[in-house]
């Protein structure tokens, strides 16, 4: 193999009570995709941020090119030619694509910008990605896959020898997963080293050469891709074997609770179903298939352009969010820190609010505030959130526990149908069969639980029913004994007419 | 080598400078600032720490310690109220116009002159509450621009209706109970600045709308996926701020025994600022009103020891105005604290 481009040694970093990385031995070669594997707080983002220049050592040292280096910035680091695509957007919304791809380097004509140029240019970076963007377009009116795609592009721009992408293809459609494996591909044979962090182990075989597995901030160890499977991937990220990771949910269904008749909206498009208390229905497709808009219809964070939706038999169309919620229906949000949690109180006050809402809903006029805090530090206990993160500031948790806040925040408002959208979207696996075991309960509780999900196999395992979306249609409807991945994705691309 | 490193971070809490990080995160930087300001004045001049003083700076700090507890509810609900010393100036020419008028008309029931007065100070303060209410929460437009706005209509208003000319000839019962009196031997404004405080107390810690806004200023979304009425709960912080502003405008009109279009001047400044020291963040959510008391309170500390100090009074605008830009940073670098999750 080529020489390493990139070597880390002893490299650790030290956090005020963590050690966020311990001792850790890396390197990347030339023209080799080398993947970083690991739970959420592993050091993954830790070890890149170092890589990036966004970050500096406690200690250890960083060579490149058989130098040793000491970044100072993220601009230290692509001046030797590092370049970074992280998983936070550093585009800037207001200005456009071609605006954003030149920014701190516009071609000139003198003192003057050279737009026209600038545009050409960004239109034939693009074209060479395969990424269909109109560059004049304004950031902000872009969809999150398409900024992940001009973000790409912004640190294609340079003179690169490293590529660090951390889950680029976590917001991305398919064929823009394909499109993106061609062009890294392209960069391989150019001599270009890549870091690839993912937790899509599906995606290993297709890119990766090396994986590194990352556990607690400690390097357990560097396999070969074709060495290696996905159960001794799992193990060595976990340190334990996780089988039986999704629980077997009773099947005992009660009275239809939820229906939905020939609902239409932007991008949803005559969509019926229906669903009974105790029942599990998944809900899959791709990004942009409507699976999620459906269900913020249903909560009224959207508006629908004609059908019926009833709820316990009444009519819940026109009514807004929060009387939706009033007759019984909680909605978990896909982004726990925009629209779930309050990041700057702790978890008890975050779970004190609903505990309150639900009071008033039960026609509570006087709060007894002793009962609530006990009641806070139950669900504290039934989603296992340690005591000593109770009175921290949820800024301060992991996303797993975060997660744990948000999920503890349906146990405190009453309700009979309960609506998770991407329920472990950045969670680590032990997290997420606590989760799971959550779910499993409520269901068995009686209640009626939708679960919509980009991750396949926690649709697959956990659904009673799945129905498969694609452009905003339901695809199909399947019944536990009919769910299999074949069909699923045979649903997910088939053209409709 | 894991075991020595892991040990010796954790050895690194019990330090005083965590130790002042923790607290900084926590309480803000008011009880840095108070600390500096008790020993530079004590230093400065030797009426500054005497029991005398103090109590007197208590009785002045009345008045901030009000209008900046009604601030607050603006900030924790994400925004703030600049409109607060328009309120008070409205509410004081409106309860002395009406309050001079039916005296005038009912000689023999002059407090139900002061009453019908003190009606309509509220009256006219809470209708400035609900347009700012509206216009942030239903029209969504950026509190700055809304309670700006706002501010200068309700002052232009309240210069017409006296042409700037105080509206004096108040009954004198209402100069001499809420102005100069004393309830057991408390002055009267210390007195109802204390039930107001223990009513804000309340209402903050204890009851649905207090959990509600914290909520609201914390993450308006989050909030609104837990079935609060974001709305509803916005609006009345507006209104409950700018209710706070009327009763302290009454007061400090019973103290000058006049209503007055220019009460309330620089008051809007001064309650962000004593608000921002005590620890309110300016993106909502944080804030406590016991804080904020104290905030209040250091304020006016300051403008006495400067006083005593003979630092001028165009210079302590300077001081105050560093004072502000200095607590705004701090809450900036405490904020970053917070997210970053130390």
């Amino acid at each position: 193999m080529s020489e390493a481009i990139v070597t880390t040694k002893n490299i650790t970093k030290l956090y005020p009570g963590t050690v966020a990385l311990d001792n850790v031995d890396f390197d990347l070669h030339s023209g080799e995709v080398h993947i970083l594997f690991g739970e959420n707080g592993a050091g993954k983002s830790t070890l890149i941020s170092m890589l990036a220049g966004s970050n500096s050592p406690s200690s250890g040292t960083l060579t490149i090119d058989g130098k040793l280096v000491n970044f100072s910035s993220v601009a230290d680091a692509q001046a030797h030619g590092v370049y970074t695509v992280f998983q936070e957007f550093s585009l800037i919304p207001t200005m456009n694509v071609a605006q954003n791809l030149f920014l701190g380097r516009e071609p000139k004509n003198g003192i003057f910008i050279n737009y026209k140029l600038m545009k050409s240019k960004s239109q034939a970076i693009l074209h060479d990605l395969g990424f269909d963007i109109d560059p004049t377009k304004t950031v902000s009116s872009l969809s999150r896959a398409e900024q992940q795609m001009v973000e790409i592009a912004k640190a294609l721009m340079g003179d690169v020898k490293v590529l660090i992408l951390d889950e680029p293809t976590a917001s991305l459609t398919d064929r823009e997963v394909d499109h993106l494996f061609d062009f890294i591909l392209d960069l391989k044979k150019k001599g270009v080293g890549i870091i690839y962090i993912s937790h899509r182990m599906q995606e290993f075989d297709r890119i990766g050469d090396r994986i590194t597995i990352l556990r607690d901030g400690a390097k357990i160890g560097t396999v070969n891709v074709k060495d290696t499977n996905e159960e001794q991937l799992v193990e060595m990220m976990t340190g334990r074997n996780i089988t039986g990771i999704y629980p077997e949910i009773k099947t005992d269904f009660g009275e239809e609770i939820l229906n939905v008749s020939n609902l239409n909206a932007i991008g949803v498009n005559n969509v019926s179903f229906s669903i009974k208390a105790g029942e599990v229905l998944g809900i899959a497709g791709l990004v942009g298939s409507g699976k999620s808009r459906l269900c913020r219809i249903i909560m009224g964070l959207g508006t629908a352009f004609s059908g019926e939706i009833s709820f316990k038999g009444k009519s819940i169309s026109n009514l807004s969010t929060r009387e939706i919620m009033k007759t019984g229906i909680y909605y978990l949000s896909p982004d726990r820190k925009t629209e779930g949690l309050d990041l700057a109180r702790s978890p008890i006050a975050n779970l004190e609010i609903n505990l309150v809402m639900d009071n008033i809903a039960k026609g509570k006029k006087f709060l007894n505030w002793k009962d609530i805090k006990a009641k806070a530090h139950d669900i504290s206990d039934h989603i296992e959130l340690n005591d000593d993160y109770r009175k921290k500031l949820v800024s301060q948790l992991s996303g797993g526990n975060q997660q744990k806040v948000l999920f503890g925040k349906c146990f405190a408002q009453d309700a009979d149908l309960i609506i998770f959208d991407e329920p472990t979207v950045g969670v680590d696996m032990g997290t997420r069969s606590a989760l799971y075991q959550m779910i499993k309960q409520l269901a068995e509780d009686g209640k009626a639980i939708i679960i919509i999900s980009s991750d396949l196999p926690e649709v697959m395992n956990l659904s009673h029913r799945l129905l498969v979306m694609n452009k905003g249609r339901l695809a199909i409807t399947l019944d536990k004994s009919e769910i299999s991945e074949d069909i699923i994705l045979k649903h997910f691309f088939e053209e409709s007419n | 080598m894991s075991s020595t490193t892991k040990t010796m971070t954790e050895d690194k809490p019990k330090n005083i400078g965590y130790w002042f990080k923790q607290t900084f995160i926590r309480v803000g930087v008011l009880p840095f600032f108070l600390a500096i300001a008790l020993i530079v004045f004590t230093i400065l001049s030797n009426k500054f720490f005497t029991g005398q003083n103090l109590m007197n700076v208590a009785r002045q700090s009345v008045y901030l310690v009000l209008v900046s507890m009604g601030q607050m509810m603006a900030l924790i609900a994400g925004g703030f109220d600049l409109s607060v010393g328009t309120s008070i100036a409205l509410s004081s020419v409106f309860s002395a116009i009406v309050m001079v008028f039916c005296a005038a008309l009912f000689p023999d029931a002059i407090w139900f002159a002061i009453l019908l007065g003190v009606l309509a100070g509220f009256s006219v303060a809470i209708i400035l509450g609900i347009i700012n209410g509206i216009g942030v929460s239903y029209f969504e437009v950026s509190p700055f621009i809304m309670t700006l706005g706002v501010s200068s209509v309700g002052a232009g208003f309240a210069l017409f209706m006296t042409g700037g000319i105080p509206v004096s000839g108040l009954p004198y019962a209402f100069g001499d109970t809420f102005g100069f009196g004393r309830w057991f031997g408390i002055p009267a404004p210390v007195i109802i600045a204390i039930i107001c405080i223990i009513f804000m107390w309340t209402l903050m810690t204890k009851t649905a709308f207090g959990a509600k806004l914290y909520a609201v200023g914390g993450n308006i979304k989050a909030a609104h996926l837990s079935a609060i009425n974001t709305k509803k709960t916005l609006m009345l912080a507006y209104v409950i701020c700018a209710a706070i502003a009327a009763l302290t405008g009454l007061l400090l009109t019973a103290r000058v025994e006049s209503g007055e279009a220019n009460l309330g001047g620089t008051i809007a400044l001064e309650s962000i600022a004593a608000c921002v020291i005590a620890g309110v963040s300016l993106r909502g959510g944080i804030g406590r009103v016991e804080n904020v008391v104290l905030g209040g309170f250091f304020i006016v500390l300051v403008q006495n020891g400067m006083n005593l100090a003979q630092i001028s009074s165009y210079m302590q605008m300077v001081l105050l105005g560093m004072l502000l830009i200095l607590a705004v940073i701090f809450d900036q670098i405490r904020y970053r604290l917070i997210m970053s999750g130390q």
